[in-house]
């Protein structure tokens, strides 16, 4: 199931396409796309994997960029 | 300016003016304690780049080594430590002048953008017993009926069912001249309503009305990204770790093998780490793209990701279907040819009555040309015969339109007709008064079309159609088009296009140009399909890759010069970008380049870059 994601003040290009890799390897997620101009993240995820997926888009999105805030769509 | 940036920035003002202190202080107090010196230029080190070390610190703790806090950490306390103490705020300085100004610039051009395609619509008037209630246009639902005032961006797709207007449809079709809407037309979401007053019954949700989906579409357009952006994303991987590596080469091994101090070469590598971040070129390129997609949606062509606009400019052939892509797809009468004595507006006058009561569409044409209300008093005994046509009393006189076969039938002598398209042969009793030949009209802008498109390089153009020959060569001899198959099936034309598409060259791309009703197969099949007059066509939207929001045709050619455009920017910014700091690195490490320089090859690049990339929007 396809998931969207807005991260709010994400300003920096090469930690964008980091968080798109580190997303893009968590279990469940066949794909993962961030858009700097959006700030909208992507994901493509198995639906049993898609409860607990937002935790862990956050943890890895607090690790890049901590100023950024992951909101849901 | 958001709260972060602004925070940025006093502390960059700050910082500056400790850092001038810093540099002051031992003018006016001579022999000045070199620690207090020192202690000076930390001090405003701190404040201006104590985030940045405090980010880099926590980074490591996470592995992440090329993070570029963590190399313009080391590169300044490396500079510090070989007691370069000016240089090492400065380079902290700029540094940080350099990061907001970015985040300023993609946060202008973000805004800028999103301000081009600002068609959404932040309310609507809904009547509901008997009021008018402002709501979300997501709280409307199908059926209601909807007030939209002169000025009011039109919420929802609906009918008109009271008033009538001018809409200005500009934000979606990059059209000027406004369109005017009746009792009982349909009306399409994010036009602005300019003159009277409309009251609309939705016909679709908001989540499904033409504005909705074509700001869904835009919005998803970045994330299929182009060959460049997969280019520099894959560069910057690698690009970093080689210059980090290099640097530490550079400050070692030199001086073991030539001798001479450390500090000479270190100063040289840890330029080398000022330089190693590649955000000119990861910044720049996608949002070229994104400003090049953004003009494109201003001039009514939206494309559907950067990876098409990317494969516009590779265009190399140009398949186009002849109906409502070249010509309009409706009839419409093309010629009036009298006998001798009767003027045009007698001949087209007697047809239109003969055939008012018909509602075959050359009838309707005939009516449309004609101009003028028909008085059905004044006809009487209508007789119609298929296939041949129709006679009735008009004024007194018997009137006969028809086919050749028809005046053959009444014994009258009709002239022979030369003309392309269906052709009405018209008399008064047993007198011949000439025919009208009516067809298919080519488009206004047709071979302006196929003009651009052989100016933007285009040699090989080629139109298919499912009509006959004849009709075919008429329009493509028009347009100037060589190469034309005709008496197509739909299925022919997919062979068609595979056929030239294994003819071409490895790296061109083949454009297919139809207008997305029955031609879904071939848009699909193509490099690049492109439908016409997307507006309020959900078909035309789902099945092509680029969307033309008019039926102009001459729109391809721009978006062809759009695309062009796009890649020349992004092509210089890499050149650009790459070309200083690899210029640069050499410079520093023979000792011709200081640190200054290495700053401006990191974000003086990028603010240049950033710039450019933003002339992409702006669509001539």
């Amino acid at each position: 199931m396809k998931k969207t994601y807005i991260l709010e003040d994400l300003d920096c290009a090469h930690c964008a396409a980091e968080i798109e890799t580190a997303v893009g390897k968590l279990e469940g997620v066949k794909s993962s796309t961030v858009t700097l101009l959006t700030q909208k993240l992507v994901i493509d995820v198995d639906e049993t994997e898609a409860a607990g997926i937002t935790k862990e888009i956050r943890k890895i999105v607090k690790k890049f960029e901590p100023d950024v805030e992951v909101v849901e769509k | 300016m958001s709260k972060k940036l602004k925070k940025l920035l006093r502390r960059i003002g700050i910082g500056a003016l400790l850092y001038l202190l810093a540099i002051l202080v031992p003018y006016i107090i001579p022999n000045l304690n070199e620690n207090i010196e020192l202690g000076l230029f930390l001090f405003a080190y701190f404040v201006i780049g104590g985030e940045i070390v405090k980010a880099a610190v926590k980074n490591i703790g996470h592995g992440q080594i090329f993070d570029e806090n963590f190399l313009m950490s080391i590169a300044t306390i490396g500079a510090f430590l070989i007691g370069e103490y000016p240089e090492a705020v400065a380079v902290m300085l700029f540094y940080q002048v350099g990061e907001w100004f970015q985040s300023y610039a993609v946060g202008k051009s973000r805004k800028s953008i999103a301000e081009l395609m600002d068609i959404r619509p932040d309310y609507a008037n809904v009547i509901r017993g008997g009021n008018t209630e402002e709501v979300s246009p997501e709280d409307v639902v199908i059926g209601e009926t909807i007030l939209v005032k002169p000025g009011e961006r039109i919420p929802l797709d609906g009918t008109v069912t009271k008033g009538s207007s001018s809409l200005d449809t500009m934000a979606l079709t990059g059209e000027s001249i406004p369109r005017d809407v009746a009792q009982g037309e349909e009306i399409i979401s994010g036009c602005v309503n300019l003159s009277g007053v409309l009251e609309v019954k939705v016909n679709k949700v908001y989540g499904e009305s033409t504005v909705a989906r074509i700001l869904e579409l835009v919005e998803n357009a970045g994330s299929k990204k182009s060959e460049a952006e997969h280019f520099i994303t894959k560069f910057a991987r690698y690009y970093t770790p080689v210059v980090v590596i290099c640097a530490v080469l550079l400050a070692f091994v030199p001086p073991l093998i030539l001798g001479g101090g450390f500090t000479t070469w270190i100063y040289r590598a840890l330029s080398f780490l000022v330089i190693s971040c590649p955000c000119a070129l990861v910044i720049s390129i996608p949002l070229s793209f994104f400003g090049g997609l953004g003009g494109a949606s201003r001039a009514g062509i939206l494309v559907k990701g950067s990876n098409y606009l990317e494969a516009l400019s590779d265009a190399e052939i140009v398949v186009m279907d002849k109906t409502g892509t070249l010509t309009k797809g409706t009839f419409a009468v093309t010629k009036i040819v009298p006998a001798k004595g009767i003027t045009e507006g007698e001949l087209l006058e007697n047809a239109a009555y003969a055939e008012s009561y018909s509602n075959h569409p050359i009838s309707q044409s005939l009516l449309t040309a004609y101009h003028y209300a028909i008085d059905k008093s004044l006809i009487s005994d209508v007789e119609e015969i298929a296939g041949h046509g129709v006679c009735a009393v008009y004024n007194g006189s018997r009137i006969y339109a028809g086919n050749s076969k028809w005046m053959e039938k009444q014994q009258i002598q009709a002239q022979t007709a030369e003309e392309i398209g269906t052709i009405v042969h018209v008399a008064r009793d047993k007198d011949y008064l000439g025919y009208v030949v009516i067809a298919d009209e080519i488009k206004a802008d047709a071979k302006q079309a196929i003009d651009g498109l052989k100016a933007a390089g285009m040699n090989k153009i080629i139109m298919l159609t499912g009509d006959q020959k004849k009709t075919a060569d008429s329009v493509a001899g028009e347009l100037g088009i060589a190469e034309v198959y005709y008496e197509l099936l739909p299925k022919d034309k997919v062979d068609r296009v595979e056929e030239l598409l294994g003819n071409k060259s490895e790296k061109g791309k083949l454009i297919f140009v139809g207008d997305g009703m029955n031609d879904a197969p071939v848009l699909a099949r193509a490099d690049i399909g492109i439908a016409m007059g997307g507006l309020g066509s959900d078909a035309a939207i789902e099945a092509a890759d680029v969307v033309i929001m008019t039926d102009e045709p001459s729109k391809i050619a721009k978006a062809i010069q759009i695309s062009k455009r796009t890649l020349i920017i992004v092509k210089q910014n890499i050149v650009f970008a790459i070309g200083v700091k690899v210029l640069i690195l050499l410079l520093a490490a023979v000792g011709i380049a200081t640190m200054w320089a290495a700053v401006f090859a990191d974000v003086g690049v990028a603010v240049i870059a950033i710039l450019n990339a933003m002339r992409a929007m702006r669509a001539k």
